[in-house]
């Protein structure tokens, strides 16, 4: 716990874990935080594009629905997306990195060749191709997205894992007959999981990015959603006069992501030593 | 040096490979069915078996991979199914517009990056260190497209003053074409109206694709520049008798810095990744706004030649990071020796 402690007294990483904690308790309570927690899907035509006032602090967009309620019934989605994503690119990429990283030979070797071409191609046209394999949709792109991330966390553990291979304690437990899965599991994965952690809460951060910017190009969540990406896009056809329909949406996906990278920058610090002497 | 060249080289190609079955594999599954898209809704049977034999959709799938993979080697990657025209054609149009403004983009990235870094780095925890801090945590958290359309809004739209769109106005025509760079090939021309225009319209596209870069490289050379100073050597230095600011720039700079090289190879990526958001919205006609087409058209053969250009593209740029790596620091040709 006082890695927890030493996140708290670095006021950034505090801020970054506040933005987080706050967008999470919005996206449980949207529907009741929401002042129309209707507008997900109804529209009323007669407040097209009214500007932000009292009645609607944020503006009503195209279809005369209020953005303040859009922007939080949005973090929803955006959390979901978010912790899905990471979750199944860990579940893909850790024991990948686990295991290439332990075995020697052609076999991990192979592996890690394939992560590599995985990283050369960017990783959003990727997902773009990979999100029309199937009808384009949120699911989809999760999926997509998931698929172009592990690679990230096969890297992460591999190199943990080769560091933390020779290691004498490692050396210790095989001499006294403990299994691989045993050392790997028990020993190794705990030893790597700040790497995981930090490269797990700036993943959030980029797939928050990424998803947005295929719900933007149409690859993503389809309307009426109320995502926030989305919202960026159908208020192009609006500019100039409407400036703050695509204005708070992305406010709201700079927030939530600088709260992902402050926070993941200070578990770094928290977590390397070395780093930690340097600041 | 030229062995350790040759050695990065060769230890692209597998990798390349790797890309070239990678993209077949997965662009030939995109498309539920690329004739059905290619004949229309209103298509008979007959003709889509037609289309089917025409482009070879019809062969085997590792018939169509091993032919692929011919082709590739040989430079030739098909005509569009969408236009009909030859898609390397079609790219070579579109690559030098993309690799301008990345590299605009990636020299605004660290000609600014750099010097923020060292400035935080000399004042570790100090006010500027954390503003430092801010920004480039910050630039890593801006959703590029919302930047794009906020600068249109403010700098296009508001006040009038960039243009909204394009790479170059449609009255003062393209400069004509010898790089395929509009900056050199308007000044190659003598052009320097073009040039400016042609400025003109670089200013947000660049500026929207270079902050994330521009981020990641004030953070490296600021970690690399702290990490220098706790070596004996600046100590020794400062012993010497060697002015602060002296030292840090050139000394401490040139050692720190080798990470931050690295780490543009990598960041390259990245920026091409942004390229693809940032070109739509300021219609920029390059290589992004072409895959996002080719994506929605199912049209598998441009989108195949789009992902394996920016795959070589991505190759070059490591290797030639590399090999500059190298020379601003020769431990590391020992290091592989």
């Amino acid at each position: 716990m006082t890695a927890l402690r030493r996140l708290l007294r670095d006021p950034v990483a505090a801020f970054g874990l506040f933005l987080v904690v706050f967008a999470v308790v919005v996206a449980i309570f949207a529907p009741w935080l929401a002042p129309y927690p209707d507008d997900a899907f109804e529209s009323h035509l007669l407040q097209r594009l009214r500007p932000p006032s009292a009645e609607f602090p944020f503006g009503t967009d195209n279809l005369g629905r209020d953005i303040l309620s859009r922007v939080i019934l949005g973090a929803r989605s955006a959390v979901v997306v978010a912790v899905a994503v990471v979750a199944a690119a860990m579940l893909i990429g850790v024991p990948v990195g686990l295991w290439a990283g332990w075995k020697e030979g052609w076999a991990s070797e192979a592996l890690m060749r394939v992560t590599d071409v995985f990283l050369a191609v960017p990783q959003l046209i990727l997902a773009l191709a990979l999100g029309q394999l199937m009808a384009p949709g949120l699911t989809t792109a999760m999926v997509a997205l998931a698929l172009t991330y592990w690679p990230f966390f096969a890297r992460t553990v591999h190199a943990e894992t080769r560091r933390l291979r020779g290691a004498l304690f490692v050396d210790a437990l095989a001499g006294i007959g403990a299994s691989t899965p045993r050392i790997l599991l028990l020993h190794v994965l705990p030893n790597a999981a700040p790497a995981i952690l930090v490269r797990a809460t700036i993943g959030m951060g980029f797939t928050i990015l990424t998803a947005a910017i295929l719900g933007f190009l149409g690859v993503g969540a389809a309307p009426p959603s109320p995502d926030w990406g989305l919202a960026v896009a159908e208020a192009r056809q609006h500019l100039p006069e409407a400036w703050w329909f695509p204005t708070f949406p992305g406010l709201a996906i700079l927030l939530l992501v600088l709260g992902f990278n402050l926070l993941g920058d200070g578990l770094r610090d928290a977590a390397d030593p070395r780093l930690r002497r340097s600041r | 040096m030229a062995r350790y060249i040759l050695r990065r080289v060769l230890l692209a190609l597998p990798a390349l490979l790797g890309l070239v079955l990678l993209t077949f594999v997965l662009t030939r599954v995109i498309p539920a069915d690329p004739a059905a898209t290619l004949a229309g809704d209103a298509a008979t049977p007959a003709q889509l078996g037609e289309i089917r034999a025409r482009y070879g959709l019809d062969r085997p799938l590792w018939e169509q991979a091993v032919t692929h993979v011919r082709q590739v080697v040989s430079g030739d990657l098909g005509n569009s199914i969408f236009s009909g025209r030859p898609v390397m054609e079609e790219i070579r149009f579109r690559l030098p517009a993309t690799l301008e403004l990345t590299f605009v983009a990636l020299l605004l990235a660290a000609g600014l990056g750099i010097p923020l870094g060292l400035v935080a780095a000399l004042d570790h925890n100090g006010p500027v260190d954390h503003l430092v801090r801010v920004v480039s945590v910050g630039g890593l958290a801006i959703a590029s497209f919302w930047l794009a359309i906020m600068l249109q809004l403010l700098f296009s739209m508001e006040w009038d003053l960039l243009p909204l769109r394009g790479r170059i106005d449609v009255a003062a025509g393209a400069p004509a074409a010898v790089t395929g760079f509009f900056l050199i090939d308007s000044l190659l021309a003598g052009r320097l109206d073009q040039f400016a225009d042609a400025l003109r319209h670089l200013v947000l596209p660049a500026v929207t694709l270079c902050l994330p870069g521009l981020a990641s490289i004030a953070r490296f050379t600021r970690s690399g520049v702290l990490e220098t100073l706790q070596k004996d050597f600046v100590l020794y230095a400062r012993a010497a008798g060697y002015g602060r600011v002296r030292l840090a720039a050139i000394y401490v700079l040139r050692n720190a810095v080798t990470v931050t090289v690295a780490q543009i190879g990598l960041l390259f990526g990245a920026l091409i990744s942004g390229a693809v958001a940032v070109e739509a919205i300021y219609d920029w006609p390059g290589l992004g706004t072409y895959a996002v087409q080719a994506i929605l058209a199912a049209d598998y053969k441009a989108l195949l030649a789009v992902t394996l250009v920016v795959g070589v593209v991505y190759a070059v740029v490591n290797v030639v990071v590399d090999v500059v790596q190298a020379l601003i620091d020769p431990r590391v040709v020992e290091q592989v020796k």
